[in-house]
């Protein structure tokens, strides 16, 4: 066995062991951690493809952005896991069921692509010879620059609907507005009064 | 001994011996790099800093660090135990690993890949793990609010310090760090550096190190007179000083890539002079000093002061920079300043 048929299993182990994990494991923190072995695992994955673009992207994108705020997120909130678990008793059987068809249908699919005649024809063309981040900027930005800003415009809407849909203007709420801060001085913060004895102001 | 070093066992040999050599030199570079905060801090405060142990107190750290390692760990009783001793190795093994992939000299690097200003990038945005592992695993609230803090300002200037590479990026071209170096090394000696027309983003770059690794004047995560010590209050012993370790480690880091990026790496400043590794480990001294200086010097911020900064006016204004030189390097404008390209327009 090569290195890197040796580096693949592990990767994939790993990958495997932290999926499983993330589901059966009782304390939700723990299962966002096993979360993100298998990310890190999947990045493994993809250098050994030759993908170190993607692999990088993979760690920055979800294991460093998406999956600290997953991580955030189920440490605050306050959920009774062990009713979660026996629900999850409950629901086993058609989740079961689900994950079998789905295996089935993949085995169908890749099947029918790896055994059918004449499958090597269908196989994508390796793309030009420079580095894979110099091709693949290509591609997206030069041939397929359209779609690609589609896309970006799609998210964006997709933004600024979730920040349309959470927004409350209240009124009544002392706001901080920084440059009115910075522009105080002494002459316009204090005032110097001369308080006769027994008075008061 | 020829054959020997073509074999399987023989590469393995090798690469570990160079392992070893980075880890040699980032370690012993850290009990140095702590002994002179502390002198640089203390200098500024006009009072003498360590100087008991060794000559001049130069063994100081080392003696430090058996301390560490040899009192008991402690382990709270309401703490998740695999976790809470995961955090500090998270936090080590991951400043450590962004060491592979940074080059001394135009052959000196241990992992000479395509990616690996981003290898860099990614790595240091692991590293928010372990503050929160640590936070959250200690059960306690002091550390939790530290951890929540530290996460959320290591997020927010990652954006930043992203935005600013990718203004590097797209003046030379490529990710690789010998590369960036390269198109730095011209016949005008450090007048040829990155700093000149990436003038702005230096400041930005440096502001933003010094958020991303915690230290002051945004060490808010473990502002003493708020939280204690923040994610570390329940930490003692071996896994505080892989805590410390992991945090200094960052920090050389983060000279080592200011310096990369903007000061020419290895290449020396005045034509007439070789360059050399040592150039390269000189820049980065000078860097941490300045780092060390800028603690002495600066008081805190505010929390919400650091989280304005961070998205209201580092991240437009990086953005904005990243704009320009895109235009700049694209077009050529002033005479080419911007496009250096390593490898091809």
């Amino acid at each position: 066995m090569g290195i890197a048929a040796l580096a693949f299993y592990t990767f994939s182990i790993s990958t495997l062991l932290g999926g499983l994990f993330t589901v059966v494991s009782r304390n939700p923190v723990h299962s966002v951690l096993w979360l993100i072995l298998s990310f890190l695992s999947a990045a493994g994955l993809f250098v050994l493809l030759g993908a170190e673009f993607v692999a990088m992207l993979l760690i920055i994108v979800y294991v460093g952005a998406v999956a600290v705020l997953f991580l955030f997120v189920v440490m605050m909130l306050d959920v009774d896991f062990a009713e979660l678990k026996a629900e999850m008793a409950r629901y086993l059987p058609l989740g079961l069921l689900i994950g079998v068809i789905v295996l089935i249908q993949l085995m169908f699919a890749f099947g029918v692509w790896d055994y059918s005649e004449g499958y090597e024809t269908r196989i994508a063309a390796q793309i030009g010879t420079g580095t894979n981040t110099a091709e693949l900027g290509a591609i997206i930005y030069d041939d397929y620059i359209l779609i690609f800003q589609l896309s970006g415009l799609i998210l964006l809407v997709a933004m600024i609907g979730a920040i349309v849909l959470t927004l409350r203007h209240r009124t009544g709420v002392k706001r901080q507005d920084v440059v009115a801060q910075m522009m105080r001085d002494p002459a316009k913060a204090m005032e110097l009064k001369d308080v006769k004895p027994g008075q008061g102001l | 001994m020829n054959e020997f070093f073509s074999t399987n066992l023989g590469v393995a040999v090798i690469l570990l011996a160079q392992t070893l050599a980075v880890v040699g030199f980032v370690m012993i570079s850290l009990l140095f790099l702590v002994y002179g905060d502390r002198k640089i801090w203390a200098a500024v405060q006009m009072r003498r800093g360590p100087n008991v142990v060794g000559l001049f107190g130069l063994l100081q750290t080392v003696a430090d660090a058996l301390k560490y390692v040899l009192k008991e760990i402690i382990i709270p009783a309401g703490a998740d135990r695999p976790v809470f001793i995961l955090a500090p190795l998270v936090s080590f093994v991951l400043a450590m690993l962004a060491w592979a992939v940074i080059p001394f000299n135009s052959t000196w690097v241990l992992a000479d890949i395509n990616v690996a200003i981003l290898f860099v990038f990614a790595v240091s945005s692991l590293e928010v793990y372990g503050v929160i592992m640590g936070g959250w695993a200690s059960n306690s609230k002091y550390p939790f609010l530290g951890a929540l803090r530290s996460a959320a300002q290591m997020i927010s200037y990652e954006v930043s310090l992203g935005l600013i590479i990718i203004g590097v990026i797209i003046s030379t071209g490529s990710m690789n760090f010998g590369s960036i170096v390269a198109a730095q090394n011209g016949d005008m000696g450090l007048f040829n550096w990155y700093f000149i027309p990436h003038f702005p983003m230096v400041f930005l770059f440096f502001i933003s190190a010094l958020a991303e690794t915690n230290r002051p004047p945004f060490d808010l995560p473990e502002a003493e007179s708020e939280l204690v010590a923040g994610y570390q209050v329940e930490y003692s012993s071996t896994p505080f000083l892989l805590f410390m370790a992991g945090e200094y480690i960052a920090i050389f880091l983060m000279c080592a890539l200011i310096t990369l990026l903007f000061f020419g790496g290895w290449t020396s400043p005045f034509p007439f002079i070789a360059d050399s590794a040592l150039w390269m480990v000189g820049k980065m001294a000078f860097f941490f000093f300045l780092i060390a200086m800028v603690k002495a010097l600066v008081p805190r911020y505010r929390y919400d002061q650091l989280m304005r900064l961070g998205w209201k006016v580092f991240l437009p204004f990086s953005l904005l920079w990243v704009v320009f030189v895109a235009f700049a390097a694209k077009f050529g404008w002033f005479w080419g300043l911007y496009a250096r390209w390593a490898v091809g327009g």
